[in-house]
């Protein structure tokens, strides 16, 4: 585009009180206190726009204009321009060049055949890959599991199957406690009869509910419940290990100071064994990452829904550990509650890893149990349906957003809902071909409607 | 160009300009505009007048790309085999649902009428009926074309969604479109291309199209799931102008598997998974059938999250917050600032109708748990907040009422503030009675 000035005189006159627009509200909301805008012989630089970037933003994709609009700033500086060459207004274009096609607009003919057309899936180059990090070991591993659970690996967004089948599936873990706890009636009816035992509580989840592992959560160690000793906590946790042979992962009180003692120990106790330790967090980091560097154990890096903090603490980690030695968990909150900010974090951090940052590059864990923090999930409302349901379903609904942004390892409670999300990962995992007469004609169907 | 930059970042219309839609010399420039403006995916209104809704118009395939525009908008089914009474009572039961969600209220968005007789008259005279009872917009579900004359006849006017167009049918179906000016779907179960030339065909004949490549769940949900995510990419990120429209999924296909004599909720419980994933996976419209609290509340949370603007921040203000009209014996509560811990417990306590301050701890956007957990929220943050919000100087009193799941703080609040600490409810939903029945008061 030439910088040459323009001659005619073209002016835009946006008046606050034009009784013909009728659409002020938006419009003052934008512009504050202005009621009158002009735009006349303008030109432009591009370093005079001020442009807001959006938080996250993907680059680098080229495509009509505002196919790469969230992509950066440029593109949007360019697009407003565009937008005023439109108009008939000069730009003067600093840098860049116009790339927009008008295309045609279509009229109302009435063709005897069907347009050809070809759908182009439409694949896209990663660069990155989540890294595969394996839990648990076996006997040859120098562990006493029965098998090991590998998560991660992926070459692409979650699901996009048109691209590449999943590495390796997601997984369960089932959450088990070291003392009675007060839950929600749904799941209380499920675990009343183990929650004084957890070697029972464990066997119950893997033999019945079918969980692919176990979360032990020494609870009980907080000081401000049974304050727990180490060694008696300790006691217990082998316990658990004997009784069950699947991978685990252990987890504290949150307690920062006790977990620091708790976790240091338990890397000790399961030596060989690669337990995750959960967690490592900003605040308390440091004790966990040395005894899983001493013992060989892995650590879940928990951050609060903030990508660069999350950078942060996996950075400080890997001066005590290797990169096979992380898994990382954002944050997860209930469906309702804020769940859209956990989804947002997490699907940014797996295309981060996609897209080359090797410090987002670690298998997604997610602590769905939250999503019991839901009211509407447990209570007591008759008008609202059955609890038995809503509470499994609300569970259940928060971990499909969060398998479909990207997370790899579920922490679970309800049986119901842990059943609904391994069906859920065996029907995401497969693309079935499907001829047309396998679709219902559900415009016909006779539905019962209550 | 400050109006040009908004207009680039889609807070603004150019439909706000109105000398470029008022004086005819600008007309050209205006076509121009409007077709670079458009969105990669076609905006799609169904029905007319104020509650009318309008689907698609959407820019990026990722939430944070920007932000979705349109939420994903739910029909729920209504079949013709419906007799008088029962019709009217669907029609409220679906116009009547509604749920109040942080000050919000949660509602649907438009009937799907089902031709199951597959009788044109029976068809016709349904949908004069629900056009009579209701004037949210309508969808008109039949495969056959003869149906969907009948139905459009009948409607004529109130633009309504005609379901479906299909490779067979489209030329049929496109003449009842173009007669009464109504939206079409493209129906083209199980592949891709014939949908797109399907799709570009009736979009050339100057026809509002929404795409449907075929909706089969359970088994099939990686499929299904897969071909939404392939239209939108291509559409959103390759330019595909041929993909380029509103996405249709049909949760209500699930009914497909239900025997009769069996528990509803298995196939209720499989409508909600169905509906959520394809929420999530970029439908633009739904059509449902149950209407139960348990499984409506999920989608209709999940659709208000998920359309959210995305940089909308976390965290309110910190800050003493008053409530009615608090005196100096009226009870300080604190919460977080993180803003859906703060809207939930606003809610309460306006519902609630109680005199209290509530103190906003910057828990730096943090929900409770989380905070306490992460170490954001500490006896220390909590007192410095009180000072420096002047807390004492507005009651008489020194109690403070912590939230059920700060629990773990109150002994070391009262050594750091020299206030007495009560705990609350563990859920807001509490504070009435905790509140009403003075329990705060109460050793």
């Amino acid at each position: 585009m030439s910088p040459k000035k323009k001659k005619e005189k073209n002016e835009l006159v946006l008046s606050g009180d034009d009784p013909a627009l009728g659409i002020l509200g938006p419009l003052e909301a934008i512009f504050g206190k202005f009621q009158e805008l002009e735009l006349e012989e303008i030109t432009i630089d591009v370093d005079e726009l001020e442009v807001t970037v959006p938080p996250g933003g993907v680059g680098g994709i080229a495509g009509p204009a505002h196919q790469f609009l969230a992509q950066n700033a440029f593109a949007m500086q360019q697009f407003a321009q565009q937008m005023l060459a439109a108009l008939g207004y000069n730009v003067q274009m600093s840098t860049g060049q116009s790339s927009v096609s008008i295309p045609g607009i279509p009229t109302a003919v009435r063709p005897d055949k069907l347009l050809k057309a070809r759908f182009k899936a439409p694949l896209t180059e990663y660069s990155g890959q989540i890294r595969e990090i394996t839990l648990g070991a076996t006997k040859a591993e120098g562990g006493s599991r029965s098998k090991t659970i590998t998560v991660g690996g992926h070459k692409t967004p979650a699901w996009n199957l048109f691209q590449s089948s999943p590495k390796h599936l997601p997984v369960v873990a089932a959450d088990v406690f070291d003392m009675r706890i007060k839950l929600a009636k749904a799941v209380r009816v499920h675990y009343d009869d183990v929650m004084d035992d957890p070697v029972d509580w464990a066997r119950l989840v893997i033999d019945k509910f079918d969980a692919d592992f176990i979360t032990y959560h020494m609870i009980s160690t907080d000081p401000l419940l049974e304050d727990t000793s180490v060694k008696e906590a300790m006691k217990g946790f082998e316990k658990v290990l004997q009784a069950v042979k699947v991978p685990i992962i252990v987890g504290g009180s949150g307690d920062p100071t006790k977990d620091a003692e708790i976790l240091a120990k338990a890397a000790e106790v399961a030596e060989g064994e690669r337990v995750l330790l959960a967690s490592a967090t900003v605040d308390m980091w440091e004790p966990v990452a040395k005894a899983a560097k001493a013992h060989n154990q892995l650590v879940l890096s928990w951050t609060s829904i903030d990508i660069n903090q999350q950078k942060e603490l996996n950075r400080r980690l890997l001066d005590y550990i290797t990169p096979d030695q992380i898994i990382i968990d954002p944050t997860t909150a209930a469906l309702g509650y804020g769940a859209e900010y956990s989804f947002t974090i997490m699907e940014r951090m797996r295309l981060a890893g996609l897209l080359g940052d090797s410090e987002l590059q670690f298998p997604l864990s997610s602590g769905t149990t939250n999503a019991w923090a839901a009211r509407e999930a447990w209570m007591k409302r008759p008008e609202l349906g059955p609890r038995e349901l809503r509470g499994p379903i609300w569970e259940s609904t928060t971990a499909l957003m969060f398998l479909l942004a990207g997370v790899d390892v579920f922490m679970m409670m309800h049986p119901a809902a842990i059943k609904t999300v391994h069906d859920l990962i065996t029907w995401l995992s497969t693309r079935i071909d499907r001829k047309r007469e396998d679709f219902v004609d559900w415009t016909k169907l006779s539905i019962p409607t209550n | 160009m400050a109006f040009a930059t908004k207009a680039a970042e889609y807070t603004i219309g150019i439909k706000a300009c109105t000398p470029l839609y008022r004086e005819r010399e600008y007309g050209d420039k205006r076509g121009k505009l409007e077709e670079l403006m458009r969105p990669p995916v076609r905006e799609v209104v169904i029905g007319t007048g104020e509650n009318k809704v309008s689907i698609g118009g959407e820019l990026v395939l990722y939430r944070h790309d920007l932000r979705y525009m349109h939420p994903t908008a739910f029909f729920v089914d209504i079949a013709d085999t419906a007799s008088g009474d029962e019709l009217k009572k669907r029609v409220e039961a679906i116009e009547n649902w509604t749920y109040l969600y942080i000050g919000m209220d949660l509602r649907l968005d438009g009937v799907a009428l089902r031709s199951v007789t597959g009788d044109p008259k029976k068809f016709a005279e349904v949908a004069k009926r629900v056009g009579e009872l209701t004037n949210w917009p309508i969808m008109l579900c039949s495969l056959n074309p003869k149906v969907l004359a009948a139905g459009a006849e009948a409607l004529s006017g109130r633009r309504p969604l005609l379901f479906a167009a299909t490779t067979d049918t489209w030329q049929e179906v496109s003449e009842i479109a173009q007669k009464h000016q109504c939206p079409v779907v493209a129906y083209v179960p199980g592949d891709l291309s014939e949908l797109k030339s399907l799709s570009s065909t009736l979009h050339q004949m100057g026809l509002d199209v929404v795409l449907d490549p075929g909706n089969e769940f359970g088994a099939a949900l990686g499929a299904t799931v897969d071909d939404f995510s392939m239209l939108r990419r291509a559409a959103t990120r390759e330019g595909d102008q041929g993909v380029g429209f509103p996405l249709l999924a049909t949760p209500i296909s699930v009914w497909g598997d239900y025997k009769e004599g069996e528990a509803e909720e298995l196939a209720k419980w499989q409508e909600t998974l169905a509906g959520a994933s394809m929420i999530i996976r970029y439908a633009d419209i739904l059509v449902l059938h149950s209407l139960d609290m348990w499984v409506q509340l999920p989608l209709t949370f999940l659709r208000t999250n998920l359309y959210t603007d995305p940089v909308k921040p976390v965290a309110v203000e910190a800050g003493l917050r008053e409530f009615g009209h608090p005196t100096k014996d009226s009870p300080v509560m604190y919460t977080s600032n993180f803003a859906l811990t703060f809207f939930t417990v606003e809610s309460d306590i306006k519902q609630a109708g109680i005199d209290a301050y509530l103190l906003v701890v910057d828990t730096e956007g943090l929900s409770i748990q989380s905070a306490v957990a992460g170490r954001k929220l500490t006896a220390d943050v909590i007192a410095e907040a009180m000072k420096e919000f002047k807390v004492e100087e507005k009651v008489n009193h020194r109690i403070l009422i912590s939230p059920g799941m700060a629990a773990r703080l109150s002994g070391e609040t009262e050594d750091a503030s020299g206030w007495t600490v009560k705990v609350g409810p563990k859920d807001s939903s509490g504070i009435s009675k905790y509140i009403g029945d003075e329990l705060w008061k109460k050793d």
